[in-house]
C-alpha cells in the first residue's frame, strides 16, 4: 500500500516541479518572445507569439551595441584575469603552503582577511590612486581583479595542496629540479580540478562585473555589461529594442552554460561550501 | 620553502603586490581620508570627525541604510526557504531533477545589470497587461512606488540566488547517509518526523552558511538596484552601496563619501565576524 500511495506523491512532485521550472524560465520566455514584436505588438500586449518573428530588432540591437567588439573586449578582459589569477594565486599558495612559518600563517591571515572587504569601501582612492598614474585602462582593470580575486583562489588552493603529498616536492628536488619547474611540472597539473572551480568562480563575477570597469574603461573599450547600459540608456521605453539586445547578451552566457554545466555546478557547489 | 628562500618571494610577490595596491593601501587610504576634506586629489586639512556626524544626520543615507536592513532581512528568509525547498524537490528521485537544477542555477549565471533591465519589462509591461486582462490594480504601476519598487528588488534577487542557495543545500542533503533515512522508514517514521529529525538536524550547518553568505550578499546588492528602480522613486530604493556610488561619482564628494564606505565595511565586517564566530563554536560543539 506505501509504495503506490508514494509513487503517487512522486508524480504529483513532478508535475509541480514541471510548473516551477516553467515559471522559473518565464523571464527568459518573455524577453525573447516580445524582442520578435515590433513595438506597437508589444504595446498591445506582451504575453502571446509574435504574429511575425521580426529579425530586426536584433540586427538593430547587434549593431548598436557593437557586439562583436564588446564581446571581444569581454573575452579578452576575462581569460588574462582568470590566466593571472590562476598562475599567481597558486603560485602563492603553494609557496604558503610549504612554508610553516609564523609569517607566511600572517600572509595566508591577511589575504583571508582582505575578503572581508567590500568593493566600495575601497573604490574611491582605487580609482584616484590608478588614475593619478595612468592606469585607468585594460592591463590596469586585469591587475585589479588579480588583487580582488586572489583572495579566494589562494583559499582553495591552500586547501587542495595540503592533500598532495610532500614526498613529491623532495623527490623532484632530488631529481634536480628547481622550485618553479617542480611547481609547473608537477604540482600545478595536480592541482587542475580546482583550477577548474578557481576559473569557474571567477569568470562568473567577472564577466558580468558592472561597477568597476565603469569606472575603468571607456567607452572604446566597454565590456558586455558596460555596453549594454549606455545601450539601455539610449533606447529606455524602446522595449522591443532593448530586449533584442538583452538576449544577445544572455547568449554567450547561455552557450557557455551548456557546454561547462556539470564543471559550473560543482565549482558554485565546492567554493560556497568551503 | 624557507623565509629565507628567494623562490618563497618570488611565488608571493605577483598577488602580494596586487593585493597591497588594489586593496590594503586603498582601504588604508581610505580611512585616513575619512577625516580629511579630500576631494578626490588633494586633501587641504584634517576635519576630525565633521564627515562622520554630518552622515548620522543626512536623511538619505539614514534611509539608504534602512531600506538595506529590510532588504536584507527579507531576502535572508525567502532565500533560505527557496533555496531548502528547491534542493528538497531535486534531490527526490524525480524524473527531471536534474533539468530543474540546471534550470534554477541559470538565473545565476546572468549579470545582475542584465537581469535587472529584463525585470523591468517585466514589473512593468507584463504586470500591467497581466493586470489588465484580470482586473487587477495591484499589478498596474509597479517600481513606481516604494513598497514596489522593495518588492520587485526582493523578487528579482530571490529568482536569482535562490538556485545558488539551493545548490548549497544540495550538497548537505546529499550527505546525508541513505541508511539513515531507511532506517527510520523502516521504524515507522512519517515523512515529517524523518524530515523534523533526521534531515533538518543534519542541514543545519548549511543554514548558517547560507544565511550568512545570503546577508551580506544582501548589504552589497549593487548592480540590481542600479537596473531595476535606479533607487527611485525619489531615491527611496537606493540601497547603501549605491548611496556610496553616487555620494562619490555624482555629488563628487570623496571625502564624505569615504566616510560612508568605512561604515559600510563596518557593517559588513561584523556580520562575517559573526559568522566565523559562530562557526568555530560550532566545530567546538562537535
Amino acid at each position: 500500500m506505501g509504495r503506490s500511495k508514494e509513487r503517487r506523491n512522486l508524480l504529483g512532485l513532478e508535475v509541480f516541479g514541471i510548473i516551477l521550472g516553467l515559471v522559473w524560465l518565464a523571464p527568459f520566455y518573455l524577453m525573447i518572445v516580445n524582442a520578435f514584436k515590433t513595438k506597437r505588438e508589444i504595446f498591445s500586449g506582451v504575453l502571446g507569439l509574435p504574429e511575425m518573428f521580426t529579425i530586426e530588432n536584433f540586427i538593430q540591437a547587434f549593431e548598436e551595441l557593437t557586439f562583436l567588439k564588446s564581446l571581444f573586449n569581454s573575452i579578452l578582459i576575462s581569460t588574462l584575469s582568470i590566466a593571472v589569477i590562476i598562475l599567481f594565486s597558486s603560485m602563492a599558495a603553494y609557496a604558503l603552503n610549504r612554508n610553516k612559518s609564523k609569517l607566511s600563517g600572517v600572509f595566508f591571515f591577511v589575504f583571508v582577511a582582505a575578503m572581508l572587504i567590500p568593493f566600495q569601501s575601497v573604490m574611491i582612492p582605487l580609482i584616484s590612486m590608478f588614475g593619478s598614474v595612468n592606469m585607468l585602462n585594460a592591463p590596469g582593470l586585469i591587475f585589479m581583479y588579480l588583487g580582488f580575486g586572489c583572495s579566494l583562489s589562494i583559499f582553495l588552493y591552500h586547501g587542495a595542496l595540503t592533500g598532495i603529498p610532500k614526498a613529491l616536492d623532495e623527490a623532484a628536488i632530488i631529481d634536480g629540479a628547481n622550485r618553479f619547474q617542480l611547481f609547473w611540472y608537477v604540482i600545478f597539473p595536480l592541482l587542475k580540478p580546482i583550477s577548474v572551480t578557481v576559473a569557474i568562480l571567477n569568470v562568473i563575477w567577472i564577466w558580468n562585473d558592472y561597477l568597476l570597469p565603469s569606472l575603468v574603461l571607456g567607452e572604446s573599450n566597454a565590456t558586455i555589461p558596460l555596453k549594454m547600459f549606455y545601450f539601455f540608456g539610449q533606447y529606455t521605453k524602446q522595449w522591443h529594442l532593448a530586449l533584442a539586445g538583452l538576449s544577445i547578451a544572455v547568449i554567450p552566457v547561455i552557450i557557455f552554460y551548456f557546454f561547462a554545466q556539470k564543471q559550473i555546478i560543482n565549482g558554485v557547489s565546492e567554493g560556497a561550501v568551503k | 620553502m624557507s623565509n629565507r628562500s628567494p623562490w618563497f618571494w618570488l611565488f608571493l610577490s605577483p598577488v602580494v603586490l596586487s593585493l597591497l595596491l588594489v586593496v590594503v593601501v586603498p582601504f588604508v587610504y581610505g580611512f585616513i581620508f575619512s577625516f580629511t576634506d579630500w576631494n578626490g586629489l588633494v586633501a587641504n586639512s584634517f576635519v576630525g570627525f565633521q564627515n562622520y556626524v554630518q552622515l548620522f544626520q543626512e536623511a538619505e543615507f539614514l534611509n539608504s541604510i534602512w531600506f538595506t536592513v529590510k532588504f536584507a532581512v527579507v531576502t535572508v528568509l525567502l532565500l533560505n526557504a527557496m533555496g531548502l525547498g528547491l534542493a528538497l524537490l531535486v534531490t527526490r528521485s524525480i524524473r527531471s531533477n536534474n533539468w530543474l537544477r540546471t534550470i534554477f542555477f541559470m538565473p545565476n549565471l546572468i549579470g545582475g545589470l542584465i537581469l535587472g533591465f529584463i525585470w523591468q519589462f517585466i514589473f512593468i509591461n507584463v504586470f500591467s497587461d497581466i493586470g489588465n486582462r484580470i482586473g487587477s490594480e495591484a499589478l498596474q504601476g509597479w517600481l513606481s512606488t516604494t513598497s514596489t519598487g522593495f518588492w520587485g528588488l526582493v523578487i528579482l534577487t530571490a529568482w536569482q540566488m535562490a538556485g545558488y542557495i539551493m545548490i548549497i543545500y544540495i550538497a548537505y542533503l546529499e550527505n546525508i547517509p541513505k541508511e539513515l533515512i531507511e532506517a527510520a522508514k523502516i521504524d515507522g517514521a512519517s515523512s515529517v518526523q524523518r524530515f523534523k529529525n533526521i534531515t533538518f538536524p543534519l542541514v543545519a550547518p548549511a543554514f548558517t552558511v547560507s544565511m550568512f553568505l545570503t546577508l551580506s550578499m544582501g548589504f552589497k546588492i549593487y548592480d540590481q538596484n542600479l537596473s531595476l528602480t535606479n533607487g527611485g522613486p525619489f531615491n527611496s530604493t537606493q540601497m547603501v552601496a549605491m548611496e556610496i556610488v553616487r555620494t562619490a561619482f555624482s555629488d563628487n564628494e570623496m571625502a564624505y563619501a569615504q566616510a560612508k564606505a568605512v561604515i559600510f565595511f563596518l557593517i559588513v565586517a561584523v556580520i562575517a565576524l559573526t559568522q566565523v564566530f559562530y562557526n568555530k563554536k560550532r566545530e567546538v560543539e562537535m
